[in-house]
Protein backbone atom coordinates (compact mmCIF):
# COMPACT_ATOMS: atom_id res chain seq x y z
CA UNK A 1 0.00 0.00 0.00
CA UNK A 2 2.83 2.51 -0.77
CA UNK A 3 2.90 5.55 -3.73
CA UNK A 4 6.44 5.85 -2.58
CA UNK A 5 7.39 2.92 -0.83
CA UNK A 6 11.67 4.19 -0.54
CA UNK A 7 10.35 7.73 1.39
CA UNK A 8 7.57 6.19 3.14
CA UNK A 9 9.67 3.39 4.75
CA UNK A 10 12.73 5.30 5.62
CA UNK A 11 14.44 4.22 8.68
CA UNK A 12 14.64 6.69 11.34
CA UNK A 13 18.14 7.83 10.95
CA UNK A 14 18.13 7.78 6.63
CA UNK A 15 14.96 10.54 6.83
CA UNK A 16 16.78 12.45 9.47
CA UNK A 17 19.41 13.11 6.86
CA UNK A 18 16.73 13.66 4.23
CA UNK A 19 15.21 16.35 6.70
CA UNK A 20 18.59 17.75 7.42
CA UNK A 21 19.83 18.11 3.99
CA UNK A 22 16.34 19.33 2.99
CA UNK A 23 16.22 21.70 6.10
CA UNK A 24 19.60 23.54 4.80
CA UNK A 25 18.78 24.29 1.52
CA UNK A 26 15.69 25.79 2.95
CA UNK A 27 17.82 27.70 5.55
CA UNK A 28 19.90 29.17 2.33
CA UNK A 29 17.34 30.02 0.23
CA UNK A 30 15.40 32.06 3.18
CA UNK A 31 18.73 33.58 3.88
CA UNK A 32 17.59 35.59 0.59
CA UNK A 33 14.69 36.14 1.67
CA UNK A 34 13.75 40.26 3.16
CA UNK A 35 12.43 38.47 6.28
CA UNK A 36 14.24 35.90 7.18
CA UNK A 37 17.10 37.39 6.27
CA UNK A 38 16.79 40.56 8.96
CA UNK A 39 15.03 37.72 11.37
CA UNK A 40 18.24 35.64 11.26
CA UNK A 41 20.61 38.89 11.86
CA UNK A 42 18.44 40.17 14.95
CA UNK A 43 18.10 36.55 16.47
CA UNK A 44 22.11 36.43 15.67
CA UNK A 45 21.49 33.35 13.62
CA UNK A 46 24.61 31.82 11.43
CA UNK A 47 22.77 29.43 9.24
CA UNK A 48 25.92 28.04 8.93
CA UNK A 49 26.55 27.27 12.46
CA UNK A 50 23.37 24.72 12.03
CA UNK A 51 25.01 21.08 11.49
CA UNK A 52 22.66 18.83 13.23
CA UNK A 53 18.17 18.46 12.90
CA UNK A 54 18.75 19.52 16.83
CA UNK A 55 20.19 23.10 15.81
CA UNK A 56 16.48 23.75 14.39
CA UNK A 57 15.55 24.76 18.12
CA UNK A 58 17.73 28.09 18.17
CA UNK A 59 15.46 29.12 14.86
CA UNK A 60 12.75 31.63 16.65
CA UNK A 61 9.34 30.68 16.08
CA UNK A 62 7.74 32.07 13.25
CA UNK A 63 3.94 33.26 14.07
CA UNK A 64 0.45 34.19 11.51
CA UNK A 65 1.89 37.95 12.53
CA UNK A 66 5.22 37.10 10.95
CA UNK A 67 3.53 36.49 8.47
CA UNK A 68 0.95 39.70 8.25
CA UNK A 69 4.40 41.84 8.83
CA UNK A 70 5.74 39.97 5.56
CA UNK A 71 2.64 40.72 3.42
CA UNK A 72 2.72 40.92 0.68
CA UNK A 73 6.34 39.04 -0.11
CA UNK A 74 8.76 39.79 2.54
CA UNK A 75 9.23 35.75 2.65
CA UNK A 76 9.40 34.82 -0.77
CA UNK A 77 12.72 32.88 -1.65
CA UNK A 78 12.45 33.01 -5.75
CA UNK A 79 12.25 35.39 -8.35
CA UNK A 80 8.50 36.63 -9.05
CA UNK A 81 8.32 35.38 -12.35
CA UNK A 82 9.03 31.81 -10.92
CA UNK A 83 5.57 32.07 -8.94
CA UNK A 84 2.62 30.19 -10.65
CA UNK A 85 -0.01 30.43 -7.68
CA UNK A 86 -0.81 31.88 -4.84
CA UNK A 87 -3.31 30.98 -1.96
CA UNK A 88 -4.19 33.27 1.15
CA UNK A 89 -5.78 32.88 4.22
CA UNK A 90 -7.25 35.23 6.80
CA UNK A 91 -4.87 37.20 8.98
CA UNK A 92 -5.75 38.39 12.41
CA UNK A 93 -5.88 41.90 12.01
CA UNK A 94 -7.14 42.16 8.93
CA UNK A 95 -3.90 41.53 6.61
CA UNK A 96 -4.12 38.28 4.79
CA UNK A 97 -1.55 35.77 5.07
CA UNK A 98 -0.28 34.78 1.36
CA UNK A 99 1.56 31.90 0.09
CA UNK A 100 3.48 31.54 -3.12
CA UNK A 101 4.17 28.26 -5.20
CA UNK A 102 6.25 27.72 -7.78
CA UNK A 103 5.39 25.10 -10.34
CA UNK A 104 8.00 22.32 -8.21
CA UNK A 105 6.01 23.50 -5.55
CA UNK A 106 2.53 22.26 -6.88
CA UNK A 107 3.98 19.44 -8.26
CA UNK A 108 5.40 18.14 -4.79
CA UNK A 109 2.07 19.32 -2.93
CA UNK A 110 0.12 17.29 -5.58
CA UNK A 111 1.91 14.28 -5.29
CA UNK A 112 2.27 14.21 -1.67
CA UNK A 113 -1.48 14.64 -1.57
CA UNK A 114 -1.86 11.60 -4.01
CA UNK A 115 0.75 9.64 -1.77
CA UNK A 116 -1.36 10.07 1.38
CA UNK A 117 -4.68 9.32 -0.25
CA UNK A 118 -3.46 6.58 -1.81
CA UNK A 119 -2.46 5.27 1.62
CA UNK A 120 -6.22 5.06 2.52
CA UNK A 121 -7.05 2.73 -0.10
CA UNK A 122 -7.67 5.50 -3.13
CA UNK A 123 -6.89 4.52 -6.61
CA UNK A 124 -6.73 5.63 -10.32
CA UNK A 125 -10.25 3.74 -10.75
CA UNK A 126 -11.58 6.21 -8.26
CA UNK A 127 -13.91 8.62 -9.01
CA UNK A 128 -12.85 11.66 -6.91
CA UNK A 129 -16.31 14.03 -5.71
CA UNK A 130 -14.20 17.14 -4.59
CA UNK A 131 -17.21 19.23 -2.72
CA UNK A 132 -14.96 21.56 -0.56
CA UNK A 133 -14.41 25.46 -1.69
CA UNK A 134 -12.15 26.22 -4.78
CA UNK A 135 -10.45 29.36 -4.40
CA UNK A 136 -8.03 31.29 -2.34
CA UNK A 137 -8.71 28.56 0.41
CA UNK A 138 -6.19 25.27 -0.30
CA UNK A 139 -8.63 22.74 0.59
CA UNK A 140 -10.70 22.42 -2.54
CA UNK A 141 -7.58 22.73 -5.38
CA UNK A 142 -4.81 20.78 -3.33
CA UNK A 143 -7.16 17.69 -3.04
CA UNK A 144 -8.27 18.38 -6.65
CA UNK A 145 -4.42 18.29 -7.87
CA UNK A 146 -3.37 15.49 -5.54
CA UNK A 147 -6.37 13.49 -6.73
CA UNK A 148 -5.71 13.71 -10.34
CA UNK A 149 -2.31 13.16 -9.99
CA UNK A 150 -3.17 9.79 -8.63
CA UNK A 151 -5.29 9.45 -11.38
CA UNK A 152 -8.38 9.78 -10.57
CA UNK A 153 -11.68 10.65 -12.23
CA UNK A 154 -12.09 14.31 -10.61
CA UNK A 155 -15.60 15.89 -10.31
CA UNK A 156 -14.98 19.52 -9.20
CA UNK A 157 -18.14 19.58 -7.89
CA UNK A 158 -17.34 22.69 -4.57
CA UNK A 159 -19.64 23.28 -2.28
CA UNK A 160 -23.70 23.53 -2.08
CA UNK A 161 -26.56 22.44 -4.30
CA UNK A 162 -27.08 19.11 -2.72
CA UNK A 163 -29.52 17.78 -5.46
CA UNK A 164 -26.70 18.28 -8.27
CA UNK A 165 -24.15 16.66 -5.99
CA UNK A 166 -26.39 13.85 -5.40
CA UNK A 167 -26.60 13.57 -9.09
CA UNK A 168 -23.34 13.74 -9.91
CA UNK A 169 -22.38 10.41 -7.02
CA UNK A 170 -25.17 8.97 -9.24
CA UNK A 171 -24.19 9.13 -12.61
CA UNK A 172 -20.87 8.98 -12.07
CA UNK A 173 -20.72 6.30 -9.21
CA UNK A 174 -18.43 8.58 -7.08
CA UNK A 175 -16.17 6.40 -4.73
CA UNK A 176 -14.42 9.05 -2.95
CA UNK A 177 -15.94 12.33 -1.43
CA UNK A 178 -13.93 15.14 -0.19
CA UNK A 179 -16.05 17.45 2.18
CA UNK A 180 -16.78 19.28 5.14
CA UNK A 181 -18.27 16.85 8.16
CA UNK A 182 -21.05 19.73 8.56
CA UNK A 183 -22.08 19.24 5.26
CA UNK A 184 -21.82 15.48 5.28
CA UNK A 185 -24.50 15.89 8.16
CA UNK A 186 -27.08 17.86 5.68
CA UNK A 187 -26.39 16.13 2.55
CA UNK A 188 -26.62 12.57 3.87
CA UNK A 189 -30.66 13.74 5.13
CA UNK A 190 -31.28 15.45 1.79
CA UNK A 191 -29.86 11.71 0.17
CA UNK A 192 -32.62 9.96 2.34
CA UNK A 193 -35.67 12.80 1.90
CA UNK A 194 -35.18 11.78 -1.86
CA UNK A 195 -35.80 8.21 -1.07
CA UNK A 196 -32.31 7.02 -1.45
CA UNK A 197 -30.49 5.14 1.00
CA UNK A 198 -27.00 6.14 1.23
CA UNK A 199 -25.79 3.01 1.77
CA UNK A 200 -26.67 2.03 -1.98
CA UNK A 201 -24.78 4.79 -3.03
CA UNK A 202 -21.07 3.92 -4.72
CA UNK A 203 -19.39 6.53 -1.51
CA UNK A 204 -16.72 4.25 0.04
CA UNK A 205 -14.55 6.67 1.40
CA UNK A 206 -14.72 10.34 2.64
CA UNK A 207 -12.02 12.60 3.91
CA UNK A 208 -13.04 15.31 5.90
CA UNK A 209 -11.61 18.74 6.63
CA UNK A 210 -11.51 22.07 6.49
CA UNK A 211 -13.09 22.65 10.57
CA UNK A 212 -12.76 20.63 14.16
CA UNK A 213 -14.99 17.92 14.42
CA UNK A 214 -15.62 15.21 17.36
CA UNK A 215 -14.53 11.22 16.40
CA UNK A 216 -18.28 10.76 17.67
CA UNK A 217 -19.66 13.06 14.55
CA UNK A 218 -17.20 11.04 12.45
CA UNK A 219 -18.75 8.06 13.81
CA UNK A 220 -22.26 8.74 12.67
CA UNK A 221 -21.47 9.76 9.89
CA UNK A 222 -19.48 6.96 8.78
CA UNK A 223 -22.85 4.67 9.71
CA UNK A 224 -25.39 6.78 8.28
CA UNK A 225 -23.40 7.11 4.59
CA UNK A 226 -21.86 3.57 5.14
CA UNK A 227 -18.58 4.68 4.67
CA UNK A 228 -14.82 5.02 6.07
CA UNK A 229 -14.23 8.30 6.72
CA UNK A 230 -10.44 9.71 6.63
CA UNK A 231 -9.05 12.42 8.87
CA UNK A 232 -6.77 15.24 6.87
CA UNK A 233 -4.65 17.70 8.22
CA UNK A 234 -3.27 20.83 6.70
CA UNK A 235 -2.65 24.56 6.90
CA UNK A 236 -2.26 27.05 4.01
CA UNK A 237 1.22 28.62 5.69
CA UNK A 238 2.23 24.56 5.03
CA UNK A 239 0.82 24.00 1.67
CA UNK A 240 -2.54 23.09 2.78
CA UNK A 241 -3.81 19.63 2.81
CA UNK A 242 -1.56 16.95 3.20
CA UNK A 243 0.67 17.60 5.75
CA UNK A 244 -0.77 14.82 7.66
CA UNK A 245 -3.49 12.31 6.73
CA UNK A 246 -5.01 9.13 8.09
CA UNK A 247 -3.89 5.66 6.69
CA UNK A 248 -6.16 2.92 6.24
CA UNK A 249 -5.70 1.81 9.48
CA UNK A 250 -7.27 4.93 11.06
CA UNK A 251 -4.82 4.96 14.02
CA UNK A 252 -3.62 8.81 13.99
CA UNK A 253 -2.26 11.27 10.59
CA UNK A 254 0.80 10.19 9.74
CA UNK A 255 2.74 13.72 9.24
CA UNK A 256 4.93 13.83 5.79
CA UNK A 257 8.29 13.95 7.62
CA UNK A 258 10.06 14.40 4.15
CA UNK A 259 8.43 17.73 3.61
CA UNK A 260 7.72 18.32 7.22
CA UNK A 261 9.77 18.91 10.65
CA UNK A 262 7.31 18.72 13.52
CA UNK A 263 8.09 19.33 16.70
CA UNK A 264 5.23 19.78 19.83
CA UNK A 265 5.79 22.15 22.19
CA UNK A 266 4.40 23.81 25.51
CA UNK A 267 2.63 26.40 24.19
CA UNK A 268 3.25 28.95 27.49
CA UNK A 269 7.11 28.56 27.67
CA UNK A 270 7.85 27.44 24.00
CA UNK A 271 9.60 24.60 25.41
CA UNK A 272 9.80 21.42 23.43
CA UNK A 273 8.29 18.52 24.20
CA UNK A 274 8.92 14.84 24.17
CA UNK A 275 6.95 12.07 21.69
CA UNK A 276 3.45 11.35 23.61
CA UNK A 277 3.00 14.63 25.37
CA UNK A 278 0.47 17.30 23.89
CA UNK A 279 1.22 20.65 23.11
CA UNK A 280 1.34 23.06 20.34
CA UNK A 281 1.83 21.42 16.49
CA UNK A 282 5.07 23.28 15.20
CA UNK A 283 5.91 22.95 11.60
CA UNK A 284 9.06 23.59 9.56
CA UNK A 285 8.52 23.03 5.61
CA UNK A 286 11.43 22.08 4.19
CA UNK A 287 10.33 21.09 0.77
CA UNK A 288 8.92 24.57 -0.42
CA UNK A 289 10.87 26.46 -3.11
CA UNK A 290 8.93 29.72 -3.19
CA UNK A 291 8.22 29.76 0.41
CA UNK A 292 10.09 28.65 3.41
CA UNK A 293 8.89 28.56 6.93
CA UNK A 294 10.38 27.59 10.27
CA UNK A 295 9.04 26.43 13.27
CA UNK A 296 5.47 28.15 12.43
CA UNK A 297 3.07 27.82 15.39
CA UNK A 298 -0.02 26.19 14.27
CA UNK A 299 -1.45 26.79 17.48
CA UNK A 300 -2.98 23.39 17.26
CA UNK A 301 -2.92 21.37 19.84
CA UNK A 302 -2.09 17.69 19.71
CA UNK A 303 0.55 14.99 20.53
CA UNK A 304 2.64 12.71 18.49
CA UNK A 305 1.84 8.64 18.68
CA UNK A 306 5.08 7.59 19.46
CA UNK A 307 4.90 3.84 18.60
CA UNK A 308 5.03 3.30 14.97
CA UNK A 309 1.70 2.42 12.53
CA UNK A 310 1.03 -1.48 11.81
CA UNK A 311 0.64 0.26 7.74
CA UNK A 312 4.51 -0.20 8.05
CA UNK A 313 5.15 3.53 7.41
CA UNK A 314 7.84 5.08 9.78
CA UNK A 315 6.65 8.76 9.18
CA UNK A 316 5.18 9.43 12.85
CA UNK A 317 1.47 10.01 13.73
CA UNK A 318 -0.05 13.05 14.65
CA UNK A 319 -3.70 13.08 16.91
CA UNK A 320 -6.56 14.36 15.80
CA UNK A 321 -6.63 18.22 16.55
CA UNK A 322 -7.86 19.07 20.04
CA UNK A 323 -8.30 22.26 20.08
CA UNK A 324 -6.52 25.72 19.68
CA UNK A 325 -4.49 28.13 21.34
CA UNK A 326 -5.95 31.33 20.29
CA UNK A 327 -9.67 32.29 19.59
CA UNK A 328 -9.46 31.47 16.32
CA UNK A 329 -13.19 30.44 15.00
CA UNK A 330 -13.76 28.22 11.53
CA UNK A 331 -16.69 29.33 10.11
CA UNK A 332 -17.71 27.31 6.66
CA UNK A 333 -13.87 26.33 6.37
CA UNK A 334 -12.95 29.85 7.05
CA UNK A 335 -10.42 30.87 9.53
CA UNK A 336 -11.79 33.77 11.65
CA UNK A 337 -10.53 35.66 14.73
CA UNK A 338 -13.17 37.81 16.84
CA UNK A 339 -10.37 40.49 16.90
CA UNK A 340 -10.77 40.98 13.01
CA UNK A 341 -14.59 41.26 13.63
CA UNK A 342 -14.09 44.00 16.23
CA UNK A 343 -11.46 46.06 13.72
CA UNK A 344 -14.30 46.42 11.64
CA UNK A 345 -17.03 47.19 14.21
CA UNK A 346 -14.93 49.53 16.11
CA UNK A 347 -14.67 51.65 12.75
CA UNK A 348 -17.70 52.18 13.12
CA UNK A 349 -18.84 54.88 15.13
CA UNK A 350 -22.77 54.46 15.35
CA UNK A 351 -21.78 51.02 17.30
CA UNK A 352 -20.79 50.45 20.81
CA UNK A 353 -17.71 48.83 22.45
CA UNK A 354 -19.77 45.32 22.96
CA UNK A 355 -20.61 42.88 20.61
CA UNK A 356 -21.02 39.35 20.67
CA UNK A 357 -20.63 36.42 18.01
CA UNK A 358 -23.33 33.86 17.75
CA UNK A 359 -22.43 31.23 15.75
CA UNK A 360 -25.03 28.13 14.69
CA UNK A 361 -25.61 25.26 12.06
CA UNK A 362 -28.50 25.39 9.40
CA UNK A 363 -29.14 22.98 7.40
CA UNK A 364 -25.66 21.67 7.36
CA UNK A 365 -23.65 25.19 7.21
CA UNK A 366 -22.53 27.68 9.32
CA UNK A 367 -24.11 30.79 9.95
CA UNK A 368 -22.42 33.84 11.92
CA UNK A 369 -24.52 36.11 13.58
CA UNK A 370 -22.97 39.47 15.08
CA UNK A 371 -25.13 41.12 18.14
CA UNK A 372 -23.77 44.39 18.48
CA UNK A 373 -24.71 47.53 20.64
CA UNK A 374 -25.55 50.87 18.81
CA UNK A 375 -23.89 54.06 20.57
CA UNK A 376 -27.03 56.16 22.09
CA UNK A 377 -25.15 59.53 21.14
CA UNK A 378 -25.24 58.38 17.28
CA UNK A 379 -28.28 56.79 17.52
CA UNK A 380 -30.11 58.93 14.25
CA UNK A 381 -33.96 57.54 14.90
CA UNK A 382 -34.93 56.21 11.45
CA UNK A 383 -34.93 52.80 10.03
CA UNK A 384 -33.96 53.41 7.09
CA UNK A 385 -29.93 54.97 8.62
CA UNK A 386 -30.25 51.33 10.74
CA UNK A 387 -30.62 49.26 7.67
CA UNK A 388 -27.65 51.26 5.70
CA UNK A 389 -25.95 51.11 9.02
CA UNK A 390 -26.41 46.93 8.91
CA UNK A 391 -25.56 46.49 5.67
CA UNK A 392 -22.23 48.76 5.70
CA UNK A 393 -21.18 45.96 8.70
CA UNK A 394 -22.64 43.25 6.59
CA UNK A 395 -20.50 44.17 3.52
CA UNK A 396 -17.16 45.53 5.60
CA UNK A 397 -17.57 42.37 7.46
CA UNK A 398 -17.61 40.09 3.81
CA UNK A 399 -14.69 42.39 2.64
CA UNK A 400 -12.39 41.19 5.02
CA UNK A 401 -13.43 37.42 6.34
CA UNK A 402 -15.65 36.39 3.52
CA UNK A 403 -18.65 35.77 5.48
CA UNK A 404 -21.62 36.92 4.93
CA UNK A 405 -23.33 37.54 8.62
CA UNK A 406 -26.67 38.80 9.60
CA UNK A 407 -26.11 41.37 12.41
CA UNK A 408 -28.43 42.41 15.24
CA UNK A 409 -28.22 45.58 17.24
CA UNK A 410 -28.93 45.74 20.60
CA UNK A 411 -30.11 47.97 23.29
CA UNK A 412 -26.97 49.94 24.57
CA UNK A 413 -26.06 48.44 27.73
CA UNK A 414 -27.73 44.85 27.06
CA UNK A 415 -24.52 42.65 26.62
CA UNK A 416 -21.67 42.16 29.60
CA UNK A 417 -19.48 44.89 29.29
CA UNK A 418 -16.04 44.75 27.44
CA UNK A 419 -13.85 44.66 30.70
CA UNK A 420 -12.49 41.46 32.21
CA UNK A 421 -13.33 38.01 30.10
CA UNK A 422 -16.64 38.93 28.81
CA UNK A 423 -17.57 35.65 26.47
CA UNK A 424 -17.38 37.30 23.00
CA UNK A 425 -18.18 33.85 20.86
CA UNK A 426 -21.33 31.80 21.46
CA UNK A 427 -20.83 29.05 19.65
CA UNK A 428 -23.80 26.85 19.03
CA UNK A 429 -23.23 24.48 16.27
CA UNK A 430 -23.10 20.63 17.43
CA UNK A 431 -20.67 18.48 15.81
CA UNK B 1 -41.14 72.30 14.02
CA UNK B 2 -42.68 69.69 15.76
CA UNK B 3 -40.46 66.57 17.41
CA UNK B 4 -41.19 63.33 18.15
CA UNK B 5 -39.04 60.93 20.16
CA UNK B 6 -37.29 58.23 18.40
CA UNK B 7 -36.10 55.05 20.88
CA UNK B 8 -34.38 51.85 19.91
CA UNK B 9 -35.36 49.08 20.80
CA UNK B 10 -35.05 44.77 20.80
CA UNK B 11 -37.74 42.95 20.10
CA UNK B 12 -38.24 41.47 23.31
CA UNK B 13 -41.15 41.40 25.64
CA UNK B 14 -41.32 44.17 28.22
CA UNK B 15 -39.92 47.14 26.31
CA UNK B 16 -42.54 49.38 25.79
CA UNK B 17 -43.89 48.84 29.57
CA UNK B 18 -40.43 50.15 30.11
CA UNK B 19 -40.48 53.03 28.05
CA UNK B 20 -43.83 53.71 29.28
CA UNK B 21 -42.89 53.49 32.66
CA UNK B 22 -40.04 56.11 32.55
CA UNK B 23 -42.66 58.36 31.09
CA UNK B 24 -44.95 57.96 33.28
CA UNK B 25 -42.92 58.15 36.22
CA UNK B 26 -41.36 61.80 34.51
CA UNK B 27 -44.89 63.00 34.20
CA UNK B 28 -44.42 62.80 30.67
CA UNK B 29 -48.07 62.12 28.23
CA UNK B 30 -48.10 60.62 25.31
CA UNK B 31 -50.07 61.78 22.40
CA UNK B 32 -49.21 58.96 19.91
CA UNK B 33 -46.67 55.90 19.38
CA UNK B 34 -46.24 53.86 16.70
CA UNK B 35 -43.49 50.94 16.26
CA UNK B 36 -41.87 49.93 12.99
CA UNK B 37 -40.09 46.80 13.49
CA UNK B 38 -37.38 45.24 11.48
CA UNK B 39 -37.81 41.74 13.33
CA UNK B 40 -35.18 41.80 16.22
CA UNK B 41 -35.07 45.67 16.62
CA UNK B 42 -37.22 48.07 15.81
CA UNK B 43 -37.79 51.88 16.64
CA UNK B 44 -40.40 52.98 18.81
CA UNK B 45 -41.52 56.71 17.44
CA UNK B 46 -43.61 58.77 20.12
CA UNK B 47 -45.27 61.91 20.50
CA UNK B 48 -44.56 63.17 23.87
CA UNK B 49 -46.12 66.56 25.18
CA UNK B 50 -42.55 67.01 26.61
CA UNK B 51 -40.21 65.95 24.04
CA UNK B 52 -36.82 67.19 24.91
CA UNK B 53 -37.61 65.64 28.69
CA UNK B 54 -38.68 62.70 27.35
CA UNK B 55 -35.72 62.03 24.96
CA UNK B 56 -33.27 63.57 28.16
CA UNK B 57 -34.84 60.90 30.99
CA UNK B 58 -35.00 57.82 28.27
CA UNK B 59 -31.03 58.87 27.28
CA UNK B 60 -30.61 58.84 31.08
CA UNK B 61 -31.73 55.20 31.93
CA UNK B 62 -29.89 53.91 28.91
CA UNK B 63 -32.07 53.94 25.60
CA UNK B 64 -30.86 55.02 22.38
CA UNK B 65 -33.23 57.77 21.39
CA UNK B 66 -33.48 60.78 19.52
CA UNK B 67 -35.26 63.89 18.58
CA UNK B 68 -37.04 64.05 15.17
CA UNK B 69 -38.15 66.88 12.97
CA UNK B 70 -41.59 65.55 11.43
CA UNK B 71 -44.18 67.39 9.16
CA UNK B 72 -47.97 67.52 11.12
CA UNK B 73 -50.77 68.69 9.67
CA UNK B 74 -54.20 69.13 10.72
CA UNK B 75 -57.13 67.93 8.78
CA UNK B 76 -61.25 67.46 8.68
CA UNK B 77 -61.37 63.61 10.18
CA UNK B 78 -63.15 62.39 6.68
CA UNK B 79 -62.96 60.46 3.76
CA UNK B 80 -60.41 61.37 1.44
CA UNK B 81 -58.73 63.87 4.04
CA UNK B 82 -55.30 62.01 3.83
CA UNK B 83 -55.12 61.15 0.31
CA UNK B 84 -55.31 64.69 -0.83
CA UNK B 85 -51.87 65.16 1.49
CA UNK B 86 -50.21 62.40 0.52
CA UNK B 87 -51.23 63.01 -3.13
CA UNK B 88 -49.77 66.50 -3.03
CA UNK B 89 -46.29 65.31 -1.79
CA UNK B 90 -46.28 62.38 -4.12
CA UNK B 91 -46.99 64.92 -6.88
CA UNK B 92 -44.14 67.16 -5.55
CA UNK B 93 -41.98 63.97 -5.44
CA UNK B 94 -41.59 64.01 -1.43
CA UNK B 95 -41.10 60.77 0.05
CA UNK B 96 -42.50 59.92 3.10
CA UNK B 97 -40.40 57.90 5.20
CA UNK B 98 -42.98 56.60 7.70
CA UNK B 99 -46.20 58.47 8.46
CA UNK B 100 -49.00 57.97 11.23
CA UNK B 101 -51.57 59.82 12.22
CA UNK B 102 -53.72 60.06 15.23
CA UNK B 103 -57.68 61.61 15.37
CA UNK B 104 -59.39 63.66 18.48
CA UNK B 105 -63.06 62.53 18.29
CA UNK B 106 -64.90 65.96 20.79
CA UNK B 107 -62.50 67.82 17.81
CA UNK B 108 -63.46 65.89 14.97
CA UNK B 109 -60.37 66.45 13.88
CA UNK B 110 -57.35 64.23 12.78
CA UNK B 111 -53.35 64.69 12.76
CA UNK B 112 -51.28 63.20 10.50
CA UNK B 113 -47.47 62.97 11.28
CA UNK B 114 -44.99 62.50 8.23
CA UNK B 115 -41.42 61.65 7.98
CA UNK B 116 -39.40 62.96 5.37
CA UNK B 117 -35.80 63.81 4.65
CA UNK B 118 -36.76 67.28 4.46
CA UNK B 119 -39.04 68.65 7.17
CA UNK B 120 -38.93 72.55 6.14
CA UNK B 121 -39.78 72.14 2.39
CA UNK B 122 -42.14 69.32 3.06
CA UNK B 123 -44.16 72.32 5.21
CA UNK B 124 -43.64 75.13 2.78
CA UNK B 125 -45.34 72.68 -0.24
CA UNK B 126 -48.31 71.77 2.07
CA UNK B 127 -48.33 75.60 3.64
CA UNK B 128 -49.12 76.62 -0.08
CA UNK B 129 -51.40 74.10 -0.49
CA UNK B 130 -53.89 75.40 2.24
CA UNK B 131 -53.16 72.62 5.07
CA UNK B 132 -52.91 73.73 8.65
CA UNK B 133 -49.40 72.79 10.22
CA UNK B 134 -49.33 72.05 13.17
CA UNK B 135 -46.90 73.67 15.38
CA UNK B 136 -44.84 72.05 17.75
CA UNK B 137 -46.25 73.84 20.98
CA UNK B 138 -49.79 73.12 19.43
CA UNK B 139 -49.15 69.65 18.70
CA UNK B 140 -48.11 68.65 22.03
CA UNK B 141 -51.35 70.24 23.71
CA UNK B 142 -53.59 69.59 21.38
Amino acid sequence: MFYQKEIETMEKKELENLQFERLKKALEAAASTPYYSRHFKENKIDISKITTLDHLQEIPFTSKNDLRLSYPDGMLAVPKSDIVRLHASSGTTGKSTVIFYTQKDIDNWASLVARSIYSTGARKEDTFQNMMGYGLFTGGLGLHYGAEKLGCLVIPSSTGNSLKQLQLMQDFQSSIIHITPSYALHLVEVIKENGIDPHDLNVKKAYFGAEPYSEATKEKLEEQWGLDAYNCYGLSEMNGPGVAMDCAHKTGMHIAEDYYIAEIINPETGERLPDGEEGELVLTHINREAMPIFRYRTRDLTRIIPEQCQCGKTHRRIERIKGRTDDMMIVGGVNVFPSQIESVLMNIPEVGNNYRIVLDREEGLDRMHIQVELYSKLFQGDMKALKNLNKEIVEKLRALIVINARIEFMEPGSLPPSEGKAKRVIDNREI
Amino acid sequence: MPHQVSVFAENKPGKISRITGILSDNGINIRAITISDQGDYGIIKLLLDKPQQGNDCLQAEGFASTLKDIVAIKIDDSPGGLHKAASLLSGENINVEDAYGFTIREKNLAVFVFQVADVTHTEKILQKAGFNIVSDNELYYI
